[in-house]
């Protein structure tokens, strides 16, 4: 427990709050909360840690919930950042069934966050900004008037900028269109390459929704005839053309020239494709692929190789007497001298489907050339707030969600392994309650007649002879909600003694598992857990080697309480 | 909580290193995180990292914040708040100032065992315990090793604390860099306060020289040398006004959009008379802070009037800038820098600058233009001219055209203001309203001070 204070008052409290007695008795454990929430002698870190802790408190009553949030007020206009991303967090989580609170607080907090986006300590200046696009998930327009605060500097550091060019990229709407496009222009001629880049795919972005602005300000940027710049803006195109349709036009009449200025092999598999794709179009298309044929044998990259025979192949298809000499020197080239495989085969498969006809190679190559049904930029999906309140305020924003998701991957099971059973650590944030609930589930074993034995080890094939053998002696429905840990859960089964054979992977849908146990008198029990999406409900059936209800009744209560915990603990 | 704390210095020596918890494997971790920061791919940010051991990440997070060069790292396990932390850390760097005089690779090596001494009592097995300065220094026994001794070279020079206030009384800029509790030994140690009003000014000005972004940071530092206990009133300018709809006083007022104010500050005579009261500890505080936005009620400092001639058949670019000062004509900036980013390939520089003193030079693809002093209402100008032969126009272009080339601009600016605020808000007064029990009167200086943070004028 950290130190909040000196006052004896302050200690007393700290006592209290990890007291299980007083934990265990609700109305002993509220006043405690209700006279920490009004301690005033604290600190900023004793604040923060107060809000911390009382992220582990349900409160009772709607009633209760928002004396609570009306006392915590206060701490929403501190002038520490930490203490009021804490009070943030507490009140939208606190207030997960009232999404116009959680507005009111996200509304609240956009000024601290702003002061913090332009504060002198870029590090501070990082962290707000990768909690503004936090935000700008949810609530698309929440800093749209906003805007000017998130123009880069040319002093500021390298990720700084880029993590303003995302939010610039999320916040755009039709009144600050313009501006904003016009600063993203100024940035596409930095001295750094990866920001030009990087300012150029947000134009591209935006292009979804702005397409007509966006494309002239690409085509421009294509007349400054660099590399670094005509290659992304062509990827861009590519991008841009198979999501708009409608500004197939426009790209065409831009690409003639390029492809003098682009030597990377991203960028030439850009240009090809477009060549190919929307080669009748195009009036030189032929003559620039020609010469990407003529310099095949001194191409160093294979996809771009295997690329050309594909564009070109579909440009035979809609201009034959222009490409028919050169399709057959590159073919030729492709299948008797090309020593890379992939595009060796490619170019035996173009061939053999060139045999097979041309109205056969037409059906099977001139696909759709373009997808519209692909997102748009508004109609993107609002997440809703309870999706990532949790993470609020932790290093999940600053890492952002799918760097986290591969770093808590691959932490794996060794650094879980501790944490779990001692979840009564600060650690977690899950509610207490439940947590004693989980010292019950593990007595539980020990009390009932039930006995499951520590290292049964099932192999997977033994597993599906006796579940296919096997009746279905119990099923059984769970409430559950949201997406499932794996790795959580099967550390909790371990804990318990059950052991899992199979498992889907997380965010599977259906999502399914197979346990095992054996107790030990060495019945068997074989589970299987079904997730069905839709439903908020875990789905268990159970089969046992020997009927014998008792142990059944006492196997089910415990995987009950495992599930349930865990559920709780997500949510 | 913080499983350990390093300080690198800026080449990535380790100066300091505590391990709070006993958790994590001794001290090659902070050469781990020097390698991973200068290793780092240049589209990752390094304020949060994670370490990687045999491809596998083992969830041990770096935070760290770099202050005057140096690297404060924190280790941890958990899944923190990243705010706090960063405030933590920015937190011991002031606390580290306050307590050696200032903070630097100088110093931090001089004092190792006040920092160790310092970092055990502010951190208790990573969590923190306080970060008062009144409370540490009751614990806090080993005295600091103060380098510079005081040169009459420093008077000159104009630093963020202490400055040319008054003309007879200047108080030397090494003044305000003395830690707090050297004066253990010789109390007849002049008490002193020092008072700044700072702002950060950015600015962006459109190619048709319309305004199109103003923002202004400010802040009220205080960095007291007083013994503590001592109540300090400070008076504001009265017609300061926060939020859009106040209205105070005749006349323009003094318009703020928001204001917080540091915990300590007592806000009774606030609404009245525009008075902070507050009892500062010793050390560097932050009184208040505010922000305006989009509404300046003096003239931008400077106005850009640049204007281009591009001849593209060969490759020759000239531009005139005509810089205006439109301060009142008392004041003047100083060290202005103009920063001119360049076509690419721009070869030689030819130039005529309107007066000796200035400088310009080309350098990383951009044009610098430094003046080392501009006086309000003056008006400077410079003319460059630059080959660009890597910019080939198509043919027929001969002509020259005022057009710019693209890849020229947007041009920024970088100065101070002494004895300037953006917002036009002054400190009225500084009372110190209990005598403290020393034998002088306290000195008080008071600065107001405007720099810009990114001052950008698009061509």
């Amino acid at each position: 427990m950290p130190y909040l204070g000196s006052e004896d008052v302050v200690k007393e409290l700290k006592k209290a709050l990890c007291n299980p007695h007083i934990q265990a008795d609700r109305l002993r454990y509220r006043n405690v909360i209700q006279r920490v929430i009004r301690m005033s002698k604290l600190d900023q870190w004793g604040q923060a840690e107060v809000l911390h802790f009382l992220l582990r408190y349900q409160p009772r009553s709607e009633e209760e919930l928002f004396d609570i949030l009306n006392l915590l007020d206060s701490f929403l206009k501190s002038s520490s950042a930490g203490v009021v991303m804490g009070a943030a967090k507490l009140f939208l989580i606190l207030a997960k069934k009232f999404p116009h609170v959680q507005t009111d607080v996200l509304v609240r907090v956009k000024g601290p966050l702003l002061a913090a986006c332009s504060s002198e300590s870029r590090e501070l200046c990082f962290a707000a900004l990768c909690h503004v696009r936090q935000i700008l998930h949810s609530l698309p327009g929440h800093f749209s008037s906003q805007y000017k605060k998130f123009f880069c500097s040319y002093s500021e550091p390298h990720y700084i900028k880029l993590q303003k060019v995302e939010v610039l990229c999320e916040l755009v709407n039709d009144e600050n269109v313009q501006q904003v496009l016009e600063e993203l222009r100024g940035y596409c001629t930095d001295v750094s390459a990866d920001f030009a880049q990087a300012a150029i795919f947000a134009i591209g972005n935006i292009a979804r929704t702005y397409t007509d602005q966006c494309v002239q300000i690409l085509t421009e940027l294509l007349e400054l005839r660099q590399e670094h710049i005509t290659t992304v803006v062509v990827q861009t195109f590519r991008d841009l053309v198979w999501l708009c349709p409608q500004c197939t036009e426009a790209v065409c009449r831009a690409l003639p020239g390029c492809e003098e200025h682009i030597q990377d092999s991203e960028g030439k598999q850009a240009l090809i494709w477009l060549l190919g794709v929307h080669g009748e179009r195009i009036p030189n298309a032929p003559y620039v692929l020609e010469d990407f044929v003529e310099n095949v044998k001194s191409e160093t990259f294979p996809a771009v190789k295997m690329e050309l025979l594909t564009a070109l192949l579909r440009l035979f298809l809609s201009r034959p007497a222009e490409c028919q000499d050169m399709l057959g020197r590159l073919l030729h080239y492709c299948i008797e001298e090309e020593k890379d495989m992939a595009v060796r085969d490619r170019g035996l498969f173009c061939y053999r489907l060139l045999l097979a006809g041309v109205d056969e190679a037409k059906r099977i190559l001139c696909s759709p050339k373009s997808d519209p049904s692909l997102r748009l930029l508004e109609d993107q999906a609002e997440r809703p707030v309870n999706s990532w309140a949790a993470d609020f305020n932790t290093l999940v924003p600053v890492y952002g969600k799918a760097r986290w998701a591969v770093i808590s991957k691959c932490q794996g099971p060794e650094r879980c392994g501790p944490e779990l059973p001692n979840t009564a650590s600060f650690a977690t944030s899950g509610p207490l309650i439940p947590e004693e609930d989980k010292e019950r589930g593990q007595d539980l074993p020990d009390s009932g007649a039930l006995m499951l034995v520590p290292d049964c080890q099932l192999t997977a094939e033994y597993f599906e002879k006796t579940w296919l053998s096997l009746q279905v002696a119990h099923q059984q429905v769970l409430p559950w909600q949201g997406a499932v840990h794996p790795d959580t859960f099967q550390m909790a089964l371990q804990v318990v003694n059950i052991q899992t054979i199979a498992m889907s992977r997380a965010g599977a849908q259906p999502w399914k598992a197979y346990l095992s146990a054996q107790d030990d008198t060495g019945c068997l029990f074989l589970t299987e857990l079904l997730l069905e999406p839709k439903t908020s409900e875990m789905q268990v059936s159970v089969k046992q080697s020997e009927a014998r209800t008792e142990t059944l009744n006492s196997f089910m209560s415990v995987l009950e309480t495992v599930i349930g915990t865990i559920g709780d603990l997500k949510s | 909580m913080i499983s350990q704390f390093f300080i690198l210095s800026s080449k990535g020596d380790p100066l300091i290193y505590k391990d709070f918890r006993g958790d994590s494997g001794g001290r090659d971790v902070a050469e781990l995180f020097y390698r991973k920061l200068t290793g780092l791919p240049g589209d990752e940010s390094p304020v949060v990292m994670v370490t990687a051991r045999g491809g596998h990440h083992d969830g041990r997070h770096f935070i760290h914040i770099r202050h005057s060069g140096l690297y404060l790292v924190a280790t941890t396990w958990a899944n923190i708040s990243p705010f706090s932390l960063l405030e933590l850390l920015s937190r011991v760097a002031t606390l580290l100032g306050d307590y050696c005089g200032s903070l630097c690779e100088a110093t931090i090596s001089r004092n190792v065992a006040l920092v160790y001494e310092l970092l055990d009592e502010v951190l208790d097995y990573g969590y923190v315990q306080t970060t008062a300065t009144e409370m540490l220094r009751n614990f806090i026994q080993t005295e600091a090793v103060v380098s510079k001794p005081f040169s009459l070279f420093d008077l000159s020079s104009v630093g963020l604390f202490g400055a040319e206030t008054q003309q007879s009384k200047v108080a030397p800029s090494s003044a305000a860099s003395r830690p707090v509790l050297s004066s253990r030994s010789d109390q007849s140690q002049k008490n002193e306060v020092f008072l700044d009003v700072v702002e950060r000014l950015s600015v962006l000005i459109a190619s048709n020289g319309s305004l199109l972004k103003v923002d202004v940071q400010g802040e009220i530092r205080l960095k007291s040398f007083l013994p503590s206990g001592s109540e300090m009133r400070i008076g504001l300018t009265e017609e300061f006004c926060v939020g859009k709809s106040e209205l105070r006083g005749y006349g323009p007022g003094i318009r703020v959009d928001e204001v917080s104010f540091h915990s300590s500050v007592q806000l009774d005579e606030f609404e009245s008379h525009r008075i902070l009261r507050l009892q500062p500890p010793q050390g560097e505080l932050t009184v208040m802070r505010y922000q305006l936005s989009d509404d300046l009620p003096s003239p931008l400092p400077f106005r850009l009037f640049p204007s281009v001639q591009w001849d593209r058949g060969s490759g020759r670019l000239q531009v005139y800038l005509k810089l205006r000062c439109d301060l009142p004509p008392k004041s003047q900036a100083l060290n202005v820098r103009l920063h001119l980013p360049l076509p690419r390939g721009v070869v030689s520089l030819s130039q005529e600058l309107s007066s000796p003193e200035q400088k310009a030079e080309l350098g990383e693809g951009a044009l610098h233009w430094d003046l080392p002093r501009v006086q309000g209402g003056s008006q400077l100008s410079g003319l460059f001219q630059m080959d660009v032969p890597s910019l080939p126009g198509p043919p027929g272009h001969g002509t020259p055209t005022s057009a710019s080339p693209l890849g020229l601009g947007p041009a920024s600016l970088s100065f101070e203001l002494p004895r300037h605020t953006c917002s036009g808000l002054q400190v009225r007064f500084l009372r110190l309203s209990c005598r403290p029990c020393g034998n002088t009167n306290p000195h008080k200086w008071v600065r107001h001070l405007s720099h810009s943070s990114a001052y950008v004028i698009r061509i």
